[in-house]
C-alpha cells in the first residue's frame, strides 16, 4: 500500500475508472434535473418543489443533504486517526435531530413559506429581522460550502492524480459549475431528486464497506477495534486521543459537542427541506426517516473508521494526499481494489455535489425571498422576478464558494471540523431566535436582532481569532500549520470551536434585548403563530400541476 | 403560489378565541408535556456523555468485554435512545396531539371560533 502511493505520485486506483463512475452519476442526475425542470415556474416550485415531495422521499433527501462529505470522509477519517474522539462527531450530529423533530420541524412547516426568516417575520418587524436572518443564512451556507468544496478538491487530488495547485483549483471550479447548473435548471425539485439518489448510493456504499470490514474480523466488533488498537495504539479505543491533551482541548471538545447538538435545527438548508412536503405530518415523517437513515449510516461510519485504522493504518492515512479525509477511499482500495475505490469515490464526489447544490439553493432563496422581494421591493416584486433574482444569486454564491473552497483546500483542513464551525454559527445565530419566536410570547424584534447579530458576530469573531485561522502549531507530518493562514499568528481565543461561548451568549442577548425593548409584543400575531403552528390552519398548501 | 393576502383567512379575533379555547390549551399542554421534558432529558444525557468522555477518561476506558469499553457502549447507547425517543414521539403525536389538532383545524376552517364561545376566558 505504501509503495503504491509513493510510486504513483499520490494517486491511488485507476483515475480513468474513478472519473467514469463519477461521470455516470453526473449524467443520470443531469437527465433527472432536466426532467424536473419542466414544472419550475413559480417561487413555490423553485424553492420548495411545489411542496409535493412525499415524507419518505424528503427523509431520504434530508439524509442526502446532511450526510455530506464531512460525514462520510471526515468522520470516518477522524475515527480512523483519532479513534473514539471522532465518534463524538457522529453522536452529536445524530442526537441533534431530536431538537429538530421535537421542537422545530412541524411548527416551522405550519407557519413559514420558504425560508427561516418567514417564521420570524411573522411576529416581528419584517425588514430588520429578514435582513438579519438572511445574513446569518448566507454566513452558515458559506461556511458549509467551504467545507464541501475543500472536500471535493482533496478527493480529486487523491483520486484523479491532479496534483498542481492550478489543477486542483480547476477541479473546484468544475464542481462549482456543475452545482450551479443543477440549481439553475432543476430548482428545489431537481436538487431533491439528486439528494435522494445520492443518499441511496451513499448508504448502500457504506453498507457494503461495513459488511466487508466486519467480515474481515469475523463479524466481531471487539476484534475490529482490537485491529485498530494494534495499528494505532490503545488510545484509539478510549476518549481523549485528539481532545484529551490539555484543559483547553477538553473545553474545545465540550464546545464542539454543544455546537453539534444545537446546530442542526438552525441549519438553513435543513430547515428549508421542511417546506417541500405537503403537511406538517409529512415533515414529521421525513425527520423520522432521516433520523433512522442518518443513525444507521453513522454506525456504519464507526465500523469504516475503525476499519481504516486497522487495515490501512494511521500513519499511512495521514501521509496520503487529503490526509484525514482520505481514510474511507484508502480503505475501499485496500478492501476491493480499483473497482470499489472507483465506486466509493464516485459516491463521495456525488455527495459533495448534491450537498453543495442544496446549500446554494438555500442561500440564493434566502437572498431573493428575504432581501430582494421582502426588504428591497417591500413585497411588490413583479411576478417572476424573485425567481430570476434567485437564479442570479445562485451564480454569485457559487462563484464565491469556488474562491473560498480553493483557499480551504490549500490549507488542508479536516472537513468534518469545518462543518462543525458552520454548526456553531447556526446554533449561535439561528437556533435561539427560532425557539424564542415559536415558544416565547413576549419575544420582540429587538430581542431577535440582538440574538442573531450577537450570536453571529461573536461566533465569527471568535473563529477569526482562534487557531483555526492563524497560529496553530505546525504539523510535523505535513510541515504545515493546520491554520487557514500560514506563518502569521493573531489568535487570542484558545478554542477551535466557539460554541461554548457564542451559543449561551446568543440566548442571553435574545432575552436581554427583549427585556430592554420598548416595543410591546404583538399578542394577536403571537396568537396566530401559536394556533397555526400547532393546528396547521392556514399552512401553505401543495401546488397542483 | 398563494398570494400573502389570501393566507389570512381567519381574523385576529378568531385566532385569539382559538388560542384561549380549552381544547387549544389542552393541545398545547399535551405537546409541551412531551417535547419539553424529553428535550431536557436527551440534552442532559448527551451532555453527561460528553462530559464523561472528557473528564472521566479512566471510567470510559473500563473494558466491558473484549476491546469494547464503557465509552463505546455509552456512545452506542446514545444511538439507541435517539431511535427510541423518535418512535415515542411519533406514537405520542399520533395518539395525543394529532386528533385535537386535526379537529381544531377543521373547525377553524369552518370559522367555528368566530363568535364568543362558552368556556372561553375572554369574550
Amino acid at each position: 500500500m505504501a509503495d503504491l502511493i509513493a510510486a504513483d505520485a499520490g494517486t491511488i486506483g485507476e483515475p480513468a475508472i474513478n472519473i467514469s463512475i463519477f461521470g455516470v452519476f453526473v449524467l443520470i442526475t443531469l437527465v433527472i434535473t432536466f426532467r424536473a425542470s419542466r414544472n419550475n415556474k413559480s417561487a413555490a416550485d423553485f424553492y420548495a418543489a411545489g411542496r409535493n415531495i412525499s415524507g419518505t422521499q424528503n427523509g431520504l433527501a434530508i439524509a442526502g443533504d446532511y450526510l455530506s462529505a464531512a460525514s462520510f470522509l471526515g468522520i470516518a477519517g477522524a475515527i480512523a486517526v483519532y479513534g473514539y474522539d471522532g465518534f463524538l462527531y457522529s453522536i452529536g450530529f445524530l442526537v441533534a435531530w431530536l431538537v429538530a423533530l421535537l421542537l422545530v420541524a412541524e411548527l416551522l412547516r405550519n407557519t413559514a413559506r420558504f425560508t427561516m426568516a418567514d417564521v420570524l417575520a411573522f411576529r416581528m418587524r419584517q425588514g430588520p429581522v429578514r435582513t438579519a436572518a438572511a445574513l446569518s443564512t448566507l454566513v452558515v451556507s458559506l461556511f458549509y460550502l467551504l467545507a464541501q468544496m475543500a472536500g471535493a478538491g482533496g478527493l480529486v487530488t487523491l483520486l484523479l492524480g491532479v496534483t498542481g495547485e492550478a489543477a486542483q483549483a480547476a477541479t473546484v471550479v468544475v464542481v462549482g459549475a456543475l452545482m450551479i447548473f443543477y440549481v439553475l435548471v432543476g430548482g428545489m425539485r431537481g436538487t431533491t431528486y439528486v439528494q435522494v439518489i445520492k443518499a441511496s448510493l451513499l448508504i448502500i456504499g457504506a453498507l457494503v464497506m461495513t459488511v466487508w470490514v466486519l467480515a474481515e474480523y469475523g463479524f466481531n466488533l471487539s476484534s475490529l477495534i482490537g485491529g485498530a488498537i494494534e495499528n494505532g495504539g490503545q488510545a484509539v479505543a478510549e476518549p481523549g486521543a485528539q481532545y484529551g491533551l490539555t484543559n483547553v482541548t477538553k473545553l474545545d471538545f465540550i464546545s464542539l459537542g454543544l455546537a453539534l447538538v444545537l446546530g442542526t435545527a438552525g441549519l438553513p438548508h435543513v430547515l428549508m427541506r421542511f417546506y417541500t412536503v405537503p403537511t406538517a405530518k409529512d415533515a414529521r415523517k421525513s425527520v423520522v426517516v432521516a433520523i433512522w437513515l442518518i443513525g444507521i449510516f453513522y454506525i456504519f461510519s464507526l465500523v469504516i473508521g475503525y476499519g481504516a485504522g486497522a487495515l490501512v493504518g494511521r500513519e499511512e492515512i495521514l501521509a496520503a494526499p487529503g490526509a484525514v479525509n482520505a481514510a474511507a477511499p484508502l480503505l475501499a482500495f485496500e478492501l476491493g481494489g480499483t473497482a470499489l475505490l472507483g465506486i466509493i469515490s464516485g459516491v463521495a464526489f456525488a455527495t459533495i455535489l448534491a450537498v453543495v447544490a442544496g446549500l446554494t439553493i438555500t442561500a440564493s432563496a434566502s437572498f431573493a425571498h428575504d432581501i430582494y422581494a421582502s426588504v428591497i421591493k417591500k413585497g411588490n416584486a413583479a411576478p417572476g422576478t424573485e425567481v430570476k433574482v434567485a437564479r442570479i444569486a445562485a451564480i454569485v454564491i457559487g462563484a464565491i464558494s469556488i474562491g473560498l473552497g480553493i483557499l480551504a483546500l490549500q490549507a488542508g483542513l479536516n472537513i468534518a471540523f469545518l462543518v462543525a464551525l458552520a454548526f456553531a454559527v447556526a446554533a449561535s445565530a439561528n437556533l435561539p431566535t427560532i425557539l424564542y419566536t415559536l415558544f416565547w410570547k413576549n419575544f420582540t424584534t429587538q430581542g431577535a436582532l440582538w440574538s442573531i447579530y450577537g450570536g453571529l458576530i461573536a461566533c465569527v469573531t471568535l473563529i477569526i481569532f482562534s487557531p483555526v485561522v492563524s497560529g496553530a502549531p505546525v504539523n510535523e507530518a505535513t510541515g504545515k500549520s493546520t491554520s487557514l493562514l500560514q506563518d502569521v499568528d493573531f489568535s487570542w481565543f484558545p478554542l477551535n470551536n466557539p460554541g461554548l461561548v457564542s451559543i449561551p451568549l446568543s440566548f442571553f442577548l435574545g432575552w436581554l434585548g427583549t427585556k430592554l425593548s420598548k416595543e410591546r409584543p404583538d399578542v394577536d400575531k403571537y396568537a396566530e403563530l401559536e394556533v397555526r403552528s400547532l393546528t396547521g390552519i392556514g399552512a401553505e398548501k401543495a401546488v397542483q400541476h | 403560489m398563494t398570494p400573502p393576502t389570501e393566507r389570512k383567512l381567519l381574523t385576529p379575533e378568531e385566532y385569539r378565541q382559538a388560542q384561549d379555547s380549552p381544547e387549544f390549551t389542552e393541545l398545547r399542554r399535551r405537546f409541551r408535556s412531551f417535547a419539553v421534558p424529553m428535550t431536557v432529558a436527551f440534552l442532559a444525557w448527551y451532555l453527561l456523555y460528553v462530559l464523561l468522555s472528557t473528564y472521566a477518561h479512566d471510567f470510559m476506558s473500563t473494558q466491558v468485554f473484549g476491546n469494547i469499553n464503557l465509552g463505546i457502549l455509552l456512545g452506542l447507547g446514545q444511538f439507541v435512545t435517539t431511535f427510541l425517543i423518535t418512535q415515542l414521539y411519533v406514537r405520542h403525536a399520533g395518539k395525543s396531539t394529532d386528533p385535537i389538532a386535526d379537529e381544531m383545524r377543521q373547525r377553524l376552517e369552518a370559522h367555528e371560533f368566530a363568535g364568543p364561545r362558552e368556556g372561553t376566558t375572554r369574550g
